[in-house]
C-alpha cells in the first residue's frame, strides 16, 4: 500500500474503505463477530472461534464473514459473540461455548432466529 | 544435559539466536535474557556465561539483572510451570480455594518443583485478567473462572 | 403494560414549565407520530429531573441520555438522530459533569445501564485489533494528519493543555505540562515512553486498549513525539502480556507501510519510529523511573528524582513517559479540540475514567465513565448492585497503591481533587468491591504480601517494613499478635510512607493507615478478643 501523504488521501482511502464495505453488506452477509481478548480467551474464546469456523466450513456457507474484537469491558459475559445479519441490528450473546456457538450458527444464521435467552441485555 | 534437551552447544545457540535477533546493547538485555528463559525454562549458567561473553558484561551485574525479575529463573523448573494469581481480586472471589486445591492436587508448596519434574507451581502478582478471576496459567495457557473442582481436570491436560 | 423500545422523560416541575417544556411535550409527541414512532417510543412527562440549569431536560432510556435545555426547535433533529437513528445528538446534550446524580439513580431503580461516555474506549470492541482499515474508518490517524499538516507543535501542546487532561497512571499530573517541559529542555535527542506497565492490580485498562485498539497508541505517541521534537518512542508492556504485544507488533508494522511511522510522515518532513520493548516481570517498573532503568538493561530499581525524566529520562535525554490510557485521549483531544473534552468530566478533571469493576458485585467489568461519578453509582448501576444481596463494606480503590474506602464515603465523587480532600486515592481506576463477608486484616495481608514480593530491594525501610508489616498482620490473622505488635504497625505505617525511595513503599503504608483509621475495632478484635469477627482469618494459632 503506498504512504499516505495528506489528510485528503486519508480521506480518499476512508472514503474507498466505506464503499467497499457497504457493498459486502448490500450482498446479504452475515457478520460474526468473536471478542478475542485475554479475558475472553481465557474463558474459552479461542474454542468457540474455531467452534465457529468449523461449523462454517461444515456447512459450507460462504457469505459468512467471521471476525475478531478486542474486549468492550463486559468481563462477565465473556465469551461474547456478536451476530449481523445484513442490514438488521446487531444481536450480542453472552458466555458463548462452542456448543452454544454451533446453535447460533444454526438457528441465528441459517434460520434467522435470533436466541433471545442467550442475548446479553444492557 | 542441560535442560533435559540441549547439551552445553544447544544452549548456546539457544543464546546466540537470541542476540541475533533482539542485539546486544544494553536495552536488549531484558528482552534477550527473557527469550533465553522462554526456550529453556529457566536461565542456565552456560546461558549466562555466553550472554556475559556476548554483551561484555560482568557475570556479577548479570546475575543482578537476570534475579531481578520474576518472569527470568536462575534455577531449572519443572515442565510444566503453573502461576496461580494470589493478588487481591481473585483473592476475593476464591482465589483461596483454587490455591489451596493447587497444592493438595499436586502436594506441592509455593515455588516447589515435584520430585519427577513435571510440575513447578509459583504464585503472581496480578495478571491482569481480574475480570474472570480466580486465573491460573499454566504454560503460556489461561484459564478463568477457576474453581476448586476444575482443578484436576485443567492439569490433566497437561501430564 | 404496553413494551416500548425508547422511553422519554420530560422534566415537568414549575421550573421546567415555565422554560417552556410543555411545548417541547408537545412538539416531541407531534415529530414522533409524523415519524411514526409511536409505538415504539413513550413520552412522558415526569416532575423535578433536577439541575435547574439546564432546564428543561429530557431524560432518554434506556440510555439515559440527558439532553438539555431543550427548545422545542430542537425536537426535531432530537427525534431524527436518537429516536430514529438511535444515536446520540450530540451537540443537544447536556455538559456531561452532570450526568452523576440522581437521574443516574433514575436509571439504576429501573435496571438499566446508562449510556457509558467512551473516548478511550470508543473503538475497544468494536474494530478489528489487527486490520488498520477498521482504525481508519473509525477516524483513525486523522488526529495525527491534522497535527502535522495544520498544526505547530506548540499548538498541539497549547491543545492538550488546554483540555486540562490528566495522567491517568494515578498521579494525575497535567499532560500538557509534562510535553511544555520537555520541549523545552535543549537537549536531544528526545523520547516518547509509552508506559504499558500496567500491573497495578485489578487493573487491566491499558490491556483493553493495546489489546482492542493499539493504533490508537501508535497514533497518540506520534503525535507526542511531533509535540516534543522526539523521533522515537517506546512502548514498555509487561512481559505478561502477550496478546498485547502482538497486536502493537502489528499496528507498528501495518503504520510503518501506510507511511504513518517512519519518514516524512504526512509530507510534513517528520519521522518518528516505535519500538517495542518488553519487561519481564517486575511491578516496580510501573514507577517511570525504574521502568527507564528497566529499558537500558538494568534492575528495575527507580532513579532519585529529581531530576526528572523530562529533562534526564532514557538515556540521560529528555523524555516522556505517558501511561497509556491518557495516550489514548491524545488523537480525540487532538480531532476535537480542547472545549469539547472540557464538557465531559468536572473543571479540575475533565474527561473520562475508565475503571474496573471487581468483586462483589453482580456483574464485573470495565467502564468508561465521566469523572465525578461516585462509588454507588457504580455499584448499583454498572455492577448492577451487590452479589446475593450483600451489603457493600468497603471499596479498595486503584489497585494495591490505592484506598480502602469505607461504605461512609461512597458518596465523594470520584475526581482527583474531591477524592483528595476526602483522604484517598483515584489511583489507577481499579474497584475492588468487598461485601461484609471480608475482613480487613485478611485483605490487607494479601495487599502487603503483594509488596513484600514486590519491594525491589533498593531501600531499606521498603524491603524491610513491608516484610514486617506482612509478618505482623499474618501472625494477626493467626490470633497471635499483641497490643505491642499494632503499635509496632502503626510505627511501620509512618516509616513506609515518610522514609521509603519511591512510591512503592510510600503507599503501601496506605491501606494499613485506611484500616486503623476505618475499622479499628475490627482489627483490635483479633488481638483484645482474639477472634475475627467476619470469620476470614484462621486464628490458627490462638
Amino acid at each position: 500500500m503506498p504512504a499516505v501523504k495528506s489528510l485528503e488521501e486519508l480521506k480518499q482511502l476512508r472514503d474507498k474503505a466505506i464503499k467497499r464495505r457497504k457493498a459486502k453488506k448490500v450482498s446479504g452477509r452475515a457478520q460474526i463477530v468473536v471478542g478475542m481478548s485475554t479475558c475472553g480467551i481465557a474463558v474459552g474464546a479461542r474454542e468457540t472461534m474455531k467452534a465457529i469456523l468449523e461449523a462454517i466450513g461444515a456447512e459450507g456457507s460462504g457469505d459468512v464473514v467471521v471476525k475478531q474484537t478486542g474486549c468492550t469491558g463486559l468481563c462477565e459475559w465473556e465469551p461474547i459473540v456478536e451476530v449481523t445479519m445484513g442490514d438488521e441490528p446487531k444481536v450480542t450473546y453472552g458466555k458463548v461455548s462452542p456448543e452454544r456457538a454451533r446453535e447460533i450458527l444454526r438457528e441465528h444464521v441459517m434460520r434467522g432466529k435470533v436466541l433471545s435467552e442467550f442475548v446479553i441485555s444492557r | 544435559m542441560i535442560d533435559g534437551v540441549r547439551d552445553a552447544q544447544g544452549v548456546v545457540s539457544v543464546v546466540q539466536a537470541a542476540v541475533t535477533r533482539h542485539g546486544a546493547t544494553a536495552e536488549a538485555l531484558v528482552p534477550v535474557l527473557k527469550e533465553i528463559n522462554d526456550e529453556l525454562g529457566y536461565l542456565p549458567a552456560e546461558a549466562l556465561a555466553e550472554v556475559s561473553r556476548l554483551f561484555r558484561m560482568p557475570k556479577g551485574q548479570l546475575m543482578s539483572v537476570a534475579s531481578f525479575y520474576h518472569m527470568l529463573s536462575t534455577r531449572p523448573r519443572g515442565r510444566h510451570v503453573i502461576q496461580f494469581c494470589e493478588s487481591a481480586p481473585c483473592h476475593v472471589v476464591g482465589g483461596r480455594e483454587v490455591w489451596q486445591a493447587l497444592q493438595d492436587e499436586l502436594n506441592l508448596g509455593p515455588g516447589d518443583t515435584s520430585p519427577d519434574g513435571t510440575w513447578t507451581l509459583v504464585t503472581s502478582s496480578c495478571l491482569g485478567i481480574c475480570g474472570v478471576g480466580p486465573v491460573i496459567i499454566v504454560d503460556g495457557d489461561i484459564y478463568g473462572n477457576v474453581v476448586p473442582e476444575r482443578v484436576p481436570e485443567l492439569l490433566a491436560r497437561y501430564a | 403494560m404496553k413494551f416500548v423500545r425508547s422511553l422519554v422523560l420530560v422534566s415537568s416541575d414549575p421550573d421546567s414549565l415555565a422554560r417552556g417544556a410543555q411545548e417541547v411535550h408537545e412538539r416531541l409527541q407531534r415529530e414522533i407520530q409524523s415519524a411514526g414512532l409511536q409505538e415504539e417510543v413513550a413520552v412522558v412527562p415526569v416532575g423535578d429531573l433536577g439541575r435547574h440549569g439546564a432546564a428543561p431536560l429530557i431524560v432518554v432510556y434506556p440510555e439515559a441520555t440527558i439532553y438539555g435545555p431543550v427548545t422545542p426547535d430542537d425536537v426535531p433533529l432530537l427525534v431524527e438522530e436518537h429516536l430514529r437513528k438511535g444515536r446520540i445528538a450530540v451537540g443537544l446534550r447536556a455538559s456531561a459533569r452532570e450526568l452523576s446524580g440522581r437521574i443516574a439513580w433514575l436509571s439504576a431503580r429501573r435496571g438499566t445501564l446508562p449510556a457509558e461516555q467512551r473516548i478511550v474506549l470508543a473503538r475497544a470492541g468494536l474494530i478489528d485489533p489487527e486490520d488498520i482499515e477498521d482504525y481508519i474508518l473509525h477516524d483513525g490517524y486523522e488526529a495525527l494528519g491534522k497535527a502535522l499538516t495544520q498544526m505547530t507543535p506548540v499548538d498541539v501542546i497549547n491543545a492538550i493543555g488546554k483540555s486540562g487532561l490528566r495522567g491517568r497512571g494515578g498521579a494525575g499530573f497535567p499532560t500538557g505540562m509534562k510535553w511544555r517541559f520537555v520541549s523545552q529542555t535543549d537537549s536531544y535527542p528526545k523520547y516518547v515512553i509509552c508506559n504499558a506497565d500496567e500491573s497495578e492490580p485489578g487493573t487491566f485498562k491499558d490491556r483493553l486498549i493495546l489489546e482492542g485498539d493499539p493504533h490508537s497508541i501508535v497514533e497518540a505517541m506520534t503525535i507526542a513525539g511531533y509535540a516534543v521534537g522526539a523521533s522515537e518512542g517506546y512502548i514498555y508492556v509487561r512481559g505478561e502480556y502477550v496478546l498485547a504485544q502482538e497486536r502493537l507488533d502489528k499496528a507498528i508494522d501495518q503504520a510503518r507501510q501506510m507511511g504513518f511511522l517512519g519518514e516524512d510522515i504526512f509530507g510534513s518532513g517528520f519521522n518518528f519510529d516505535i519500538h517495542i520493548h518488553t519487561g519481564a516481570g517486575a511491578y516496580i517498573c510501573g514507577e517511570e523511573t525504574a521502568l527507564i532503568e528497566s529499558i537500558e538493561g538494568k534492575r528495575g530499581e527507580p532513579r532519585a528524582r529529581p531530576p526528572y525524566p523530562t529533562t534526564h529520562g532514557l538515556w540521560g535525554k529528555p523524555t516522556v513517559v505517558n501511561n497509556v490510557e491518557t495516550l489514548a485521549n491524545v488523537p480525540p483531544i487532538v480531532r476535537n479540540g480542547a472545549s469539547w473534552f472540557r464538557r465531559f468530566g468536572t473543571s479540575n478533571s475533565p474527561g473520562t475514567k475508565v475503571y474496573t469493576i471487581l468483586g462483589n458485585v453482580n456483574v464485573t467489568g470495565l467502564v468508561e465513565v465521566p469523572m465525578g461519578i461516585t462509588l454507588r453509582e457504580v455499584i448499583a448501576i454498572y455492577g448492577k448492585g451487590m452479589k446475593d444481596g450483600a451489603t457493600f463494606k468497603l471499596a479498595q480503590t486503584g489497585g494495591s497503591s490505592g484506598s480502602i474506602v469505607p461504605s461512609s464515603l461512597q458518596d465523594t465523587p470520584m475526581d482527583f481533587d474531591s477524592f483528595a480532600r476526602a483522604g484517598v486515592s483515584l489511583g489507577s481506576g481499579a474497584l475492588l468491591i468487598c461485601n461484609e463477608d471480608t475482613c480487613v486484616v485478611d485483605l490487607v495481608k494479601v495487599l502487603l504480601n503483594f509488596f513484600r514480593r514486590e519491594s525491589c530491594g533498593k531501600c531499606t525501610p521498603c524491603r524491610v517494613g513491608t516484610e514486617r508489616a506482612h509478618q505482623i498482620l499474618t501472625s494477626l490473622s493467626e490470633g497471635t499478635a499483641e497490643l505491642s505488635d499494632l503499635r509496632d504497625l502503626e510505627t511501620l505505617v509512618d516509616g513506609l510512607s515518610q522514609l521509603s525511595h519511591c512510591g512503592l513503599g510510600q503507599t503501601a503504608a496506605v491501606p494499613i493507615r485506611d484500616i486503623f483509621k476505618h475499622f479499628r475495632a475490627e482489627v483490635e478484635a483479633h488481638v483484645r478478643l482474639k477472634i475475627c469477627p467476619t470469620g476470614a482469618c484462621s486464628m490458627s494459632g490462638r
